[in-house]
């Protein structure tokens, strides 16, 4: 057991999903050549003015009372001052002092252990562009149609004492964030980003030690492994009679090593001030209630529904309610009658292998729930064996048809006629007396080679439960 | 009568009977300005072409006789050139935006294209509006058509003295501690800065966004209404823009001010005014008593501390507004630069003049860490206070009356290197800014030496009407307006 409690407080950055930026009409759509989603507003040239898109306000609401926070009846825009070329105004319009929620919490489960992380806030602003350093030389190039996209930040408590807690934090954060539909959360679009606060202190030490802030982390992998390389960092040197130094730094994917950005010195002065270009907004109690009637059910209340419901472990509902997709196709599924049980075994045993292995995403495939629902029902029926149905399941993946025609199409329908099986059972035991000799000794595992012999002869359509008993009965019959 | 004697109103009726044409104002204007703007430097750039060729399509439409014609139809226009017109360079009169030709246009030029105006020129103007003589401006000084010796005022001193000289039919200034009431008063014309959100700012370089506000600059009081028609109105662009009905400003000049109650602050018509300037606002008030006003000396307690607050607030908004000319997208960059800070640097260095960077220095160090509460914050707390000192008169009187400055226009050069001296120039007309007020300067007398006075009416919020009614009686009752700059040499 370490001497060191770690103790981590995470930002994060959530794009929304409205269809036009925060503060002029361009479209938010991600992947555009350069430049194109761009205007005199955005492009802060002389003169122009922000209005405030009142949807973006609106998902910040929603988020932040998906998060349990307060909302702010009286909220505002600052300006964060700082001069970078992504940055065309030279000031980011942001909110500082009155966000527009406060004061929230999630409850995230490792190990069996659940824990409520507190979020300090949750506000508006707007999102900078990218900068390109050309490879070739001759300076940068600036993209500025993500300029104006609106972001909430959501700064967390320093109530994260692991990398586990937080890459649980994360995961529980993005889903609550995809559930209410506000942000598509795709990390690897930069929809999604995180940055971290981290310090060590000695266990029982209420103080809190020197934090570094970390920045790059573009993947909830590198989240989790750039903390535990910074909390390692930090510990030796500390022990090794050292001082963590403040300052800003930079998880380096090619090394795996957090390497200095910026120290304490060089930090920015913001020179945060109310934005004298737009007015204070004022939050109604009728807005706020609208706004929580909107918020559909989030992935805690759906975990707590499964495993009431439909008797799944804890642990298993946790694994389908983390990403909205599979929830939703688990609804879908069990929607058609199939059993739940059957249908969370299917989802995160076959069908997550196969989006794993192939790194796709529920979008990307041919299967519907409602397939995989109807094809788990005609294993219930007895129509197709357990075996078969990973050949039906591989089609429906490839082809999206439904489970009957390719059963009814590939002759696929199992064998249940006795009289049919019975001649079968007993050609093979006729054929395999050294087997039967064997079962007879005693090896009761025998009949597992007779089986699969039955199962070659009917081309793997005969239906498993029925030839064992048939095999026993007709051995015992010798 | 000269065309430039006469009324809007007059010359509209004239143009849709096709008693004039567009071009022939076009022209009339055109001449003005090469005969006179060599030497008074009102103007930085000139729409010769674009504005015949306008004209010529409004005189085509004005022959077939179709629709409506616009309020402003065929008026030529000086536009400060802090005002964004797109196809007309906008320069703000700083180095830095020399090259900057605007890919759109500001709500107001819109409105000005809408009622049909003719954009002929861009007026000049203090560097991005810091200061109130034009001597600030990044190319020339402009000159006071009534003695180029001296100061047209600023920061649009370009507008106010093309108005005098007569080289626009009417131009529009920016206003943010007294830019358009000032040059206004020295160069003897009718400047009027409306209430904060009547006049979208859509368009307008921000120097002070919390202060800023068009307005036009005119030779009378019923052309001020007429222009303030034009632009005024709501602008969804425009955050800060009210969603306030227009009244009809003309029908509010009926001539006739009986019991309407006037108050004079004491703290703005004692010490620190000239007597001349004292004298001929005494005499202005006397006029009105004698039409049926009256008048009583008020108070405006906080009136000391709204300099300092004023240059606090306006330059830490202008020091966050500026940073935006960085030399990245627009505007001249510096090409002896190696890196990106010193791109940065050099570009701001070469590009704003000594008042700009004063001024973004004052700002940046009143925003800092530590130091908000004490300047920023406190300032707004004043603001609050002077906003109070001006209901409470309000609370009695209709309108407020005191000399649009302290003194008349003074020589080029005496306070270039007394950046205070010249600050404390504005105490009395950055209260009516600081509280969002609508104001206007009208012309009450001349100096012995033959220099303008102004005297400024401030009314409540968006009662225009009073502000143009009061001014417009005096007006008429009065001469003052109608005595015009000897021609200018040269």
């Amino acid at each position: 057991m370490s001497q060191f409690e770690t103790v981590i407080g995470l930002e994060v950055h959530a794009e929304l999903s409205t269809r036009s930026k925060i503060f002029c009409g361009c479209p938010t759509e991600f992947g555009a050549p350069p430049n194109t989603h761009t205007c005199p507003i955005c492009l802060g040239h002389p003169g122009v003015l922000p209005v405030v898109n009142r949807q973006a306000v609106e998902f910040a609401m929603k988020a932040a009372l998906a998060l349990n926070c307060e909302i702010s009846r009286e909220t505002k825009f600052d300006r964060k001052n700082y001069f970078y070329p992504d940055l065309p105004k030279a000031y980011q319009i942001s909110q500082y002092d009155q966000p527009i929620g406060k004061n929230g919490w999630i409850e995230i489960e490792v190990n069996g252990i659940k824990k409520r992380i507190g979020i300090n806030r949750l506000h508006l602003e707007e999102d900078a562009g990218k900068l390109t350093h050309s490879e070739y030389g001759g300076g940068s190039l600036v993209d500025y149609n993500r300029v104006g996209v609106p972001l909430v930040e959501i700064v967390s408590e320093p109530d994260i004492r692991s990398p586990e807690e937080a890459k649980a934090y994360l995961e529980k954060l993005k889903a609550i964030l995809q559930y209410t539909g506000v942000s598509d959360v795709k990390m690897e679009q930069g929809s999604l980003r995180c940055d971290a606060n981290v310090s060590i202190r000695p266990v029982g030490q209420k103080e809190f030690g020197t934090k570094t802030e970390l920045k790059n982390m573009n993947s909830f992998r590198n989240v989790q492994l750039g903390l535990e390389y910074e909390v390692e960092r930090q510990i030796q040197v500390v022990t090794s009679g050292g001082q963590v130094t403040q300052e800003t730094r930079r998880w380096d994917e090619a090394s795996k090593k957090t390497v200095v950005m910026r120290s304490k010195e060089e930090a920015h002065d913001y020179r945060y001030f109310p934005d004298p270009d737009l007015v204070r907004m004022q939050i109604s109690e009728e807005w706020i209630e609208a706004v929580r009637q909107s918020i559909p059910e989030l992935p805690d209340a759906r975990k707590a529904r499964y495993v009431q419901e439909y008797g799944l472990s804890s642990a298993d509902a946790e694994v389908i309610t983390i990403s909205k997709e599979s929830a939703d196709f688990f609804d879908r599924a069990t929607a058609t009658g199939a059993d739940p049980k059957a249908v969370a075994n299917w989802l995160m045993g076959d069908l997550f292998g196969y989006l794993n292995a192939n790194s796709l995403e529920f979008a990307d495939i041919k299967l519907t729930p409602e397939g995989l629902g109807e094809m788990i029902k005609l294993i219930e029926k007895g129509t197709i064996s357990t075996k078969i149905a990973k050949t039906v399941f591989k089609e429906m993946l490839e082809t999206g048809k439904n489970p009957a025609a390719i059963v009814e199409e590939k002759g696929l329908v199992q064998i249940s006629d006795e009289g049919a099986l019975k001649k079968i059972v007993d050609d093979v035991i006729a054929a395999n007396p050294q087997s039967v000799q064997d079962y007879l000794g005693g090896k009761k595992q025998a009949i597992g080679f007779l089986v699969g012999q039955v199962m070659k002869q009917t081309k793997g359509k005969a239906n498993p439960p029925l030839v064992n008993k048939l095999l026993a009965e007709a051995i015992e019959k010798l | 009568m000269s065309l430039f004697d006469k009324r809007l109103s007059e010359i509209h009726s004239e143009l849709t009977k096709k008693q004039l044409s567009a071009s022939e104002l076009v022209e009339a204007s055109l001449k003005r300005i090469s005969e006179v703007d060599q030497e008074l430097h009102a103007v930085i750039t000139v729409d010769e072409e674009g504005a015949r060729r306008q004209a010529k399509a409004l005189d085509e439409r004005l022959a077939k006789g179709e629709g409506e014609f616009g309020l402003l139809f065929g008026l030529p226009a000086g536009v400060k050139d802090n005002i964004v017109t797109a196809g007309i360079r906008t320069t703000c009169a700083s180095k830095l935006l020399s090259n900057y030709d605007p890919i759109y246009d500001a709500t107001v030029s819109r409105k000005l294209k809408e009622a049909e105006a003719v954009i002929v020129g861009k007026c000049n103007m203090d560097e991005f509006a810091m200061g109130g003589s034009t001597e600030n401006s990044g190319f020339y000084p402009t000159r006071n058509p009534w003695n180029p010796e001296y100061v047209p005022g600023g920061s649009s001193g370009g507008s106010a003295a093309a108005m005098a000289a007569r080289q626009f039919f009417f131009t529009l200034g920016s206003d943010t501690g007294g830019s358009i009431r000032q040059p206004a008063a020295f160069c003897g014309v009718v400047g009027l800065k409306p209430t904060y959100g009547l006049v979208s700012r859509f368009g307008l370089v921000a120097f002070a966004s919390s202060l800023d506000q068009i307005g036009p600059i005119t030779k009378n009081v019923e052309d001020a209404a007429y222009v303030l028609q034009a632009i005024a109105g709501h602008d969804p662009y425009d955050s800060t823009s009210a969603k306030v009905e227009v009244p009809d400003y003309l029908s509010a000049l009926t001539g006739d001010v009986t019991g309407m109650r006037i108050g004079v602050p004491k703290e703005l018509i004692g010490e620190g005014v000239d007597k001349e300037v004292r004298e001929a606002v005494l005499a202005a008030l006397k006029q009105l008593e004698s039409m049926g006003a009256t008048w009583s000396e008020v108070s405006m307690p906080h009136t000391e501390y709204a300099v300092p607050a004023y240059y606090l607030l306006a330059s830490s908004e202008a020091s966050s507004n500026l940073a935006r000319f960085d030399g990245v997208r627009y505007g001249v960059r510096a090409d002896n630069a190696d890196n990106l800070i010193e791109m940065y640097k050099e570009t701001r260095s070469q590009g704003f003049g000594p008042e700009v960077k004063r001024r973004i220095m004052l700002g940046t160090y009143a925003l800092s860490a530590g130091y908000y509460d004490a300047y920023y914050k406190k300032a707004q707390q004043v603001r609050t206070l002077i906003i109070r000192d001006f209901e409470q008169i309000f609370a009695d009187y209709d309108v407020i009356l005191h000399p649009t400055t302290p003194t008349t226009a003074f020589r080029l050069g005496e306070k270039l290197d007394d950046p205070v001296k010249m600050y404390l120039e504005d105490i009395c007309t950055v209260p009516v800014n600081l509280a969002g007020l609508p104001a206007i300067s009208v012309p009450c007398g001349f100096s012995a030496s033959g220099l303008p006075i102004g005297m400024q009416i401030v009314g409540k919020a968006f009662d225009e009407s009073t502000v143009l009614r009061v001014a417009h009686a005096y007006e008429q009752a009065t001469e003052h307006h109608k005595r015009k700059p000897e021609p200018v040499r040269g």
